[in-house]
């Protein structure tokens, strides 16, 4: 069977919208126009009842009753709503927040802009692994503490965190726990209960539905979480998020929320065999190769690489018929690497050749080959002409060289 | 990002890739740059000492598509040239050549670095040369 190209390989940025999401979406944009929130017609009725259709596939997929799903713009806002919206609300209770080092800039930058605030953050650290100490996460705990606010799986290393635990600890101290959820719902089990969570962000292009269209899980009971709106209007969802709702966009979220659930089990199973296989071959083929993060605490899906010796833009600009991400400085607008992988631990030598592939559901067996055969062999040609590889073959230790000043950066 | 077509081409076939020995007193190393910063740039070139004419020029970099342009074409600009004349060219003129975004001007500066530093090790390795020429000569 011919490849098509270019391949895409990058599922954590996002997700193409499944067929099967597309078709269910269709009816809503101009047959079943209805705002959801008019009540006096049938238009409006059965909007009404497409947006409760998709709030129950939702909530299933997280055990959660519908009624706790509140519908957003995406994961960002979800995040925006989650942080900013329980620290205004329980502000007399206290003024201090935790997170760790690796979250989203949805969840760091809204941090900070509460620190501006007067509210106080710790950011936990992270071990090799990618995961947080639970230690560490008791230890910052103070009276203060109103949120804890620890992502379910990374979005760049694919670790997941202890989740569990850290619900159960924000449980005993009657802290509120919210966690970044998009990169794991829908992918591996997250369970609202099991994992003591008070909030989840999710959004449906990681999970094969469309972009704009985002929920917050907010729990009702045990405890009852309440939040101070941060969009004022309409008083839509429960008064927690005004404006009139995206009925196509929650109509497919609804459908891409219920297909994962169906084939969760299948899925990760096929995608956690590919991701092996192009693991175990890049290892057998190639020295110097380092995996980032647990292997262990991981997304099945998600692998990511560094390539010592090897500078992570120009292997991309070798593999362009393959779409993949990296965290070198040079496919950044900051010309920082990655601060994930910085956090880890891992030299900013590594981080500049490091690569990450994010395998999904319409990815082939052929595709993984393709895609290994390609990047083994780039690299093998970028190592050539390498002064570091080179060096290094000749016994010489980079990390005792002098590189002194150079008109770099 | 879109790169130029002279970059993609120096990408895809980089002039002058490989090693000179270090240790050949008519030949000048220029390593540049750091693992930590994304780029190294190692420039070598073989010059006659008699005619100050850079015969011969090597380079391996570790760097984006742009990196690895800018030194490949450094080696095909300084062949052929005097000492002097190659020491004239300037960042800008790689910048032009290669049509680099500014973000990417980093490594135009990074390859005329290599080139001066290659030039400044041929000549250290030359004075110390002469230098100890004379001092065997005192000695005797």
């Amino acid at each position: 069977m011919a490849i098509k190209l270019p391949i895409y390989m990058d599922y954590h940025a996002t997700t193409p919208v499944d067929p099967r999401v597309v078709e269910t979406m269709l009816p809503y944009f101009h047959e079943k126009f209805g705002n959801a929130a008019s009540r006096n017609h049938s238009f409006g009725w059965t909007a009404e009842e497409a947006v409760e259709n998709a709030r129950a596939q939702i909530a299933r997929l997280i055990n959660a009753t519908p009624k706790e799903i509140i519908f957003t713009s995406g994961a960002t806002e979800s995040n925006n709503l989650a942080l900013k919206g329980a620290a205004e609300m329980y502000r007399e209770k206290g003024n201090h927040i935790i997170t760790q080092v690796t979250e989203h800039k949805a969840v760091l930058d809204t941090c900070k802009r509460l620190e501006k605030y007067g509210y106080e953050v710790t950011y936990l650290p992270v071990a090799k692994d990618g995961r947080i100490d639970l230690d560490d996460l008791r230890r910052a705990i103070t009276a203060k503490t109103i949120l804890i606010t620890i992502m379910y799986a990374n979005n760049e290393i694919g670790v997941v965190q202890p989740i569990q635990e850290i619900g159960k600890i924000a449980k005993e101290k009657g802290i509120l726990f919210h966690t970044d959820g998009v990169q794991a719902a829908g992918k591996i089990p997250v369970d609202v209960q099991k994992d003591n969570l008070d909030m989840i962000s999710l959004t449906a292009h990681k999970i094969y539905g469309p972009k704009g269209c985002g929920a917050l899980y907010v729990r009702r009971r045990n405890p009852r979480v309440q939040l101070s709106a941060q969009i004022d209007g309409g008083g839509h969802e429960r008064g927690m998020r005004s404006g009139t709702l995206n009925v196509p966009g929650i109509v497919g979220f609804g459908k891409a929320a219920e297909l994962c659930q169906n084939e969760m089990a299948e899925e990760s199973t096929r995608l956690r065999g590919l991701r092996e296989r192009l693991k175990d071959t890049i290892f057998a083929k190639l020295d110097e190769v380092y995996i980032n993060g647990s292997m262990t605490h991981r997304l099945p899906h998600n692998i990511n690489i560094s390539f010592a010796f090897v500078e992570g833009e120009s292997l991309l600009m070798g593999i362009n018929d393959v779409a993949v991400s990296s965290g070198s400085a040079c496919t950044s607008a900051t010309l920082e690497p990655s601060y994930v992988l910085k956090a880890l631990g891992v030299g900013e030598d590594l981080a500049h050749t490091s690569i990450r592939f994010g395998l999904g559901r319409f990815n082939t067996q052929e595709e993984v080959d393709y895609v290994t055969s390609r990047v083994i062999e780039v690299v093998q040609r970028l190592r050539e002409l390498s002064p570091l590889y080179e060096m290094a073959k000749e016994g010489i230790d980079l990390s005792k060289m002098n590189w002194g000043a150079s008109a770099g950066h | 990002m879109a790169y130029s077509d002279k970059v993609v081409d120096h990408y895809e076939h980089p002039r002058n890739v490989g090693t000179l020995p270090k240790e050949d007193p008519n030949v000048g190393t220029g390593l540049v740059g750091a693992p930590e910063c994304g780029d190294v740039m190692r420039l070598q070139m073989k010059i006659n000492p008699e005619t100050q004419v850079i015969e011969e020029a090597k380079f391996k970099t570790f760097g984006c598509g742009s990196a690895i342009a800018s030194s490949s074409l450094a080696t095909e600009w300084v062949k052929g040239k005097t000492v002097a004349e190659a020491l004239a060219i300037s960042n800008t003129d790689i910048v032009r050549e290669l049509s680099l975004p500014p973000v990417k001007i980093h490594c135009s500066v990074l390859a005329e670095d290599a080139i001066k530093a290659a030039i400044a090790d041929w000549k250290k390795k030359k004075e110390t040369s002469t230098t100890a020429a004379t001092a065997t000569t005192v000695g005797d």
